[in-house]
């Protein structure tokens, strides 16, 4: 492996920076602003500062909020769908949902309005007969209409074009042969899945971002040619995978949840490393608690995702859970009198009350800070001088303690145990809800907040452990050095297990063995070993959700070897009951998709890279001591330097570890072990 | 009943609806039938031990269920009190509509969770099966006069003794259906949710203790009450009335007036439907308890953060006259309650609105439009295609109505085109929003939607149960109306209307001919005159709104208008 790795992860507020040395056994971790609208000038600024000659570099791997943001903020390209007879409004309808089940308001309005979406001749019915070949005189008038218009973007969604991509193939062609950019995708390219409205919003929101999204990844590679690096440029998407800057400037759609998923990669690989693969990621921002399951070092994919009502992204993505409970979720008492956390948010601006910018509603944050679990001295984040405990204990006092009748420290734990039982409640959705046993699995806060919630987490939940990765907060970023690179496709088959033509199926998985390779070996990344998952999604006749179904291939010369009918049938009755418990007699199988992917597994970096001294006494990385409410009662409770605690360090609780970025409460019936990779292990004291 | 602290109260109240939640998302994840598994027509919650009140419900759930549940759980409790023979493992099945509310479609499982030798509270389950016999292949059999015409009648019996299914009354369910494979995977599913619910109160108990767990129910009911205590008392003290009609009973055409009075009194509300019509003979009738759980869901949308338990309904009273289609007896057909519900929503919508109208919003389209086309395919095989169509919703004070939504009762979605398509020898020619269908104003409603479908194999017969065909759903504040609901089918010499306008059996159809439905949009808000003319001539370059329309309902200052 030549040359540095460097991962570098944009968030909201901060562009978190990892570079990695192997050669010289270093990793160095930088944090700049985010800057907006263009996010280049603190991605290139992170780099700069840990990186001085940018030809020493191999690698830069990227995980961005860019395309997430222009969703979320309604700021992607002027967009233009060309469509079948009939469906113009596919996009518009929707599946016939609404916002929100009581109150009945709102309005929705799509990202292609509806003078943008015409329709021209042409219709496959659902067998993939071609009823009616498409007009291509009349496709090249309405993409000449759409581009007078002002469109930037063209996306082509004929309806059953899952069945046979004919139809969309000819449009295709004949938009690119006049389209003056190379932003014009068919839905059958993006997503050939049955569905017409999650294939055209997920092909549509592709184009709506992808004049802007490769705009800025061309910025950043070229910024960064300029200064002399000569590597690879990858991208993170939302499945966990990276992808080269070509295929996510093609593909953006597929980033919408990049940062996010390259923390849980992190994750997963730190636990595993430190020899616990079965791990619950807990990310803990201004407004939202985010919670993912890795189970024996796997990541759990969900098939699509909504970013706002009615935008729907069907891509294979890293499941996460999230809810409305972060550090700036705001504590009411409703009108009858029970106590509540967030949906509302204090955010980051003006965030909690304690920060002093305008907000006088107790947060979270705030009844930490009351209960002096955070120091008011060092806020995280390095913005503000100095935190108003005064402002927050008058808040929490004014808004919870009062009407429900408790004094202000009482209230403030209140807060905290309402906040902690809804983190909690998303624990236990990712976990016994899914059938996982939560006392086999580890708690792994990152970002800001979550270390201080640690505790309470095995307690409520009955996880065995918490571990503190070293940089809680750069985990996004280290994330994107671990990753590895992963093409995913799926395609409809939509037929009986007995009536499957497993020619044409083998046909499919080679199909796309061939394109994941090509993309992989195009990427000019070394890996250590090539893997194809091949996944069918799978019903009883008559069933509407189907189960995900592996299913065991070999790739020999030649791609794959068919399989038969026997195995698949047999691979869905493990997978029917490993879900249910149960089995059907006399159930019909169908198969609904294919699913494939092929991953190309790069070179793991080694963690104890991260691993302070061994050597060191854990005294003189005592700074402090401060009074913690805790349990209903004050404890003098001494602070340490996290970063300088050397490796086998045992701290008994109670005890706060603090960084730069991250506080670490280790309550009474706690302790602390920082293990050979630097981690944090928090655990009962008697185990 | 010890005090409890608010701390662990506020955790209780979380921990109770996840346990609910978890419940729906099982039968929702295994449920065979679409109606259940992607229309979420369905619910799960726990029920008072004594009264059978719903304590807590799962959020995911059809609306309509919140507030009907509990008539269905009081039934068993009822009939195992007559019985006396109520034992650990028992689980009750019934479809009775008059006792139990809403339609028999809905299979409704009640099982009693015992606490140390004591109920401590019920969980149930309802979930809308794909087919339980009657006439018409969905059971949305708009002719029907008696039940027995609409489905197989099941009273409450014990589906489940000491834990073990009783297979003679599984025997006698599959039986019954068109869809007997389908039913039994919902069977199934229902009885794996109620599993999960007991392990899960068994956990939640063993944590915190029967005495907490029941204080912390207690508390919840009150604080329910007083939350909307404290909402009603916000609305001005009044009497407001409004009127709609029924389009027909489906038997003669006849329209048929639902009016309310909506009355505030500090604290307290007041629903009165004296006026309304009497009973039908024909399915748009409802049950008691039907009445009173759809005055619950249109309060909800009025005041969304009311939670789901009984203590809501302390300062509500409901009056319903006696023998009216509000309170239909047994046998009386009841199989279209969905659009006489809605009906009495927009009633009390337009009440509402004379009160408070920013609280309010304008009707929603108001039919489910439940249409089924059955055929046998080429090779012989039987199929039905059964679906509920979306409409609009109507204007608020906060913005205009969403188009193409779903029913005010419901969060169901639609199933895709192509799914359908794939499933059944049809193909949809159009699946559009329904340009002009939306009430003006200034909010106005959202679209409604038109959907073209053609037959594309032998023969097959269409069935309709639809409403709106006559009155169209209404604007407040001055808003206008919405479009009517129409429907058409070709047949000889041409396109046809049914007699009743929006509803219909057996409507025969060779391949190649088509259906055509177009739904209503919602109702505006406001004043036309008040929507800025920009905001017009939007909707009219995105062809919401024809130049025509336009000019009618707003003038012609939009066509200087810059967007």
């Amino acid at each position: 492996m030549s040359g540095k790795m460097i991962g570098v992860d944009v968030g909201g507020t901060f562009t978190d920076v990892f570079v990695l040395d192997e050669d010289a056994g270093t990793a160095t971790v930088a944090k700049v602003p985010t800057t907006r609208p263009d996010q280049s000038g603190g991605f290139l600024d992170g780099i700069g500062r840990e990186v001085s000659d940018l030809a020493t570099v191999g690698t830069v791997v990227h995980g961005t909020t860019a395309g997430t943001n222009a969703l979320l903020e309604r700021k992607g390209a002027r967009v233009g769908i060309i469509t079948t007879p009939g469906f113009r409004d596919a996009l518009e309808m929707r599946r016939r949902d609404r916002r929100a089940t009581w109150g009945l308001r709102g309005d929705f309005d799509p990202v292609v309005p509806r003078n943008l979406r015409l329709e021209v001749p042409e219709r496959t019915l659902a067998d993939g007969t071609v009823m009616t070949a498409v007009d291509v005189g009349a496709v090249r008038e309405a993409a000449q209409a759409l581009l007078e218009a002002g469109c930037a973007a063209c996306a082509i969604v004929f309806i059953n074009a899952y069945a046979n991509r004919d139809n969309e193939a000819a449009a295709v062609a004949a938009v690119r042969e006049i389209w003056p950019n190379p932003h014009v995708s068919a839905s059958s390219e993006i997503l050939p899945e049955i569905r017409e409205f999650e294939r055209a919003s997920t092909t549509a929101l592709n184009a709506y971002l992808q004049p802007e999204v490769a705009g800025y990844f061309k910025r950043l590679e070229g910024a960064l040619r300029d200064d002399g690096f000569g590597g690879q440029f990858l991208i993170v998407q939302s499945n966990g995978g990276v992808m080269a800057v070509d295929t996510a400037c093609r593909l953006p759609i597929r980033t919408a949840l990049s940062g996010p998923a390259a923390g849980v990669i992190a994750a997963g690989y730190i636990a595993t490393t430190a020899g616990h693969p079965n791990v619950i990621t807990g990310d803990m921002g201004g407004t939202s608690f985010d919670v993912s399951l890795i189970a024996d070092g796997e990541t759990v994919l969900a098939a699509q995702t909504s970013i706002d009502f009615g935008m729907v992204v069907r891509t294979p993505m890293i499941e996460i859970a999230t809810i409305g409970a972060g550090g700036g979720s705001i504590a009411w008492v409703d009108k009858g009198g029970l106590l509540n956390i967030g949906p509302e948010s204090a955010g980051s601006d003006p965030g909690p009350v304690a920060y002093g910018q305008g907000n006088d509603r107790p947060t979270v944050t705030d009844a930490n800070v009351v209960l002096g679990r955070i120091d008011p001295d060092r806020p995280i984040g390095g913005k503000l001088k100095r935190l108003d405990v005064d402002a927050a204990a008058r808040a929490v006092d004014a808004h919870v303690g009062k009407p429900l009748g408790l004094d202000t420290l009482t209230a403030a734990e209140a807060i905290l145990t309402v906040a902690n039982s809804r983190m909690a409640g998303a624990i236990r959705l990712v976990s016994i809800e899914r059938g996982y046993n939560p006392r086999r699995f580890s708690f792994m806060p990152f970002g800001g907040g979550g270390a201080l919630h640690a505790g309470a987490m095995l307690a409520e939940v009955g996880l065995a452990r918490a571990i503190i990765p070293r940089y809680p907060g750069v985990t996004s970023a280290m994330g994107c050095v671990i990753a590895d690179m992963r093409q995913d496709f799926v395609q409809t088959i939509n037929a009986l297990s007995s009536d499957i033509d497993l020619t044409s199926l083998t046909g499919t998985i080679n199909g796309h063995l061939r394109e994941g390779t090509a993309l992989l070996d195009a990427a000019g990344v070394r890996f250590e070993g090539r893997d194809l998952i091949v996944e069918l999604d799978m019903a009883y006749v008559g069933q509407t959700h189907t189960v995900s179904v592996p299913l065991p291939v070999e790739v020999g010369q030649g791609g794959v070897r068919p399989p038969t009918q026997g195995a698949i049938d047999d691979a869905f009755d493990q997978a029917y009951q490993a879900s249910y418990g149960r089995l059907l007699a006399g159930g019909v199988h169908r198969v609904l998709n294919l699913r494939s992917a092929v991953v190309g597994r790069r070179p793991k970096f080694d963690l104890s890279t991260l691993a302070p001294d061994t050597a060191g006494d854990i005294a003189d990385c005592q700074r402090t001591t401060r009074r913690v409410h805790m349990g209903g009662a004050w404890h003098d409770t001494p602070i340490y330097t996290r970063l300088t605690l050397p490796v086998g360090a045992e701290i008994a609780g109670p005890a706060i570890l603090e960084q730069p970025d991250t506080t670490i409460l280790i309550e009474p019936h706690l302790k602390g072990v920082v293990d050979t990779f630097g981690n944090v292990i928090i655990e009962a004291k008697e185990s | 009943m010890p005090d409890i602290d608010p701390i662990t109260l506020a955790v209780l109240a979380g921990r109770m609806e996840q346990i609910a939640d978890e419940m729906d998302a099982t039968l929702f994840r295994s449920a065979f039938n679409p109606i259940i598994a992607e229309a979420h027509d369905a619910s799960h919650g726990l029920y008072d031990a004594a009264t059978g009140e719903t304590l807590v419900q799962g959020k995911s759930g059809l609306p309509i269920f919140v507030g009907v549940m509990a008539f269905a759980v009081k039934a068993v409790i009822d009939k195992a009190a007559r019985d006396g023979d109520l034992a650990v493992g028992d689980t009750y099945i019934f479809n009775d509509a008059h006792i139990g509310g809403t339609h028999l479609s809905d299979m409704r499982l009640v099982r009693p969770y015992f606490r140390d030798g004591e109920v401590f509270c019920y969980l149930a389950s309802v979930g809308h099966w794909h087919d339980v016999g009657g006439a018409v292949p969905g059971n949305y059999n708009p002719s029907a006069t008696e039940v027995f015409q609409e489905a197989f009648v099941l009273p409450p019996v014990k589906l489940q003794r000491n834990g073990e299914v009783q297979q003679d009354i599984v025997d006698i369910l599959l039986r019954n259906s068109r869809m007997p494979q389908s039913s039994m995977g919902d069977l199934s599913g229902q009885l794996g949710a109620l599993d999960l619910g007991i392990r899960r109160m068994d956990a939640l108990l063993d944590e915190y203790g029967v005495d907490t767990v029941k204080a912390a129910l207690s508390a919840l009911g009150d604080r329910a009450e007083a939350l909307t205590r404290a909402e009603v008392s916000e609305l001005p003290d009044g009497r407001w009335e409004a009127e709609d009609f029924m389009d027909n009973d489906g038997i003669s055409d006849e329209a048929l007036p639902i009016r309310v009075a909506f009355e505030v009194k500090g604290d307290r509300l007041t629903l009165d439907f004296a006026g309304s019509a009497p009973a039908c003979a024909g399915p748009i009738n409802i049950a008691l308890p039907t009445a009173i759980a759809c005055c619950y869901v249109a309060i909800k949308h009025i005041f969304p953060a009311l939670p789901a338990n009984a203590g809501v309904m302390r300062p509500i009273d409901i009056r319903i006259p006696e023998d009216s289609l509000l309170s239909a007896d047994f046998p009386l057909p009841t199989g279209g309650y969905t659009e006489t519900i809605l009906r009495m929503i927009d009633v009390i919508f337009s009440a509402a609105a004379q009160a408070a109208p920013e609280r309010v919003v304008a009707n929603a389209y108001g039919t489910i439009n439940a249409l089924s086309i059955a055929g046998r395919t080429a090779a012989g095989k039987r199929w039905v295609m059964f679906s509920f169509y979306g409409g609009g919703h109507g204007g608020s004070s906060t913005s205009d109505g969403l188009n193409h939504g779903n029913a005010p009762i419901s969060t169901a979605t639609i199933p895709p085109a192509e799914i359908l398509e794939a499933a059944y020898p049809v193909m949809f020619r159009q699946w559009a929003l329904r340009p002009d269908s939306a009430g003006a104003g200034e909010h106005r409603g959202g679209l409604g939607a038109i959907y073209e479908i053609e037959v594309l194999e032998q023969s097959a017969e269409a069935f309709l149960f639809g409403e709106r065909g006559r009155f169209p759903p209404k604007g407040i504040v001055g808003g206008a109306d919405a479009a009517l609901n129409a429907f058409h089918y070709e047949g000889e010499g041409g396109w046809h209307q049914p007699p009743l306008v929006s509803k219909m059996v057996g409507i025969p159809l060779k391949k190649g001919q088509k259906v055509r439905l177009e739904t209503p949009g919602g109702g505006g808000y406001g004043d036309p005159a008040k929507r800025p003319a920009a905001d017009v001539a939007r909707d009219v370059s995105l062809g919401y709104v024809s130049p025509e329309a336009a000019d009618a309902a707003y003038g012609t200052a939009w066509r200087e208008a810059h967007i």
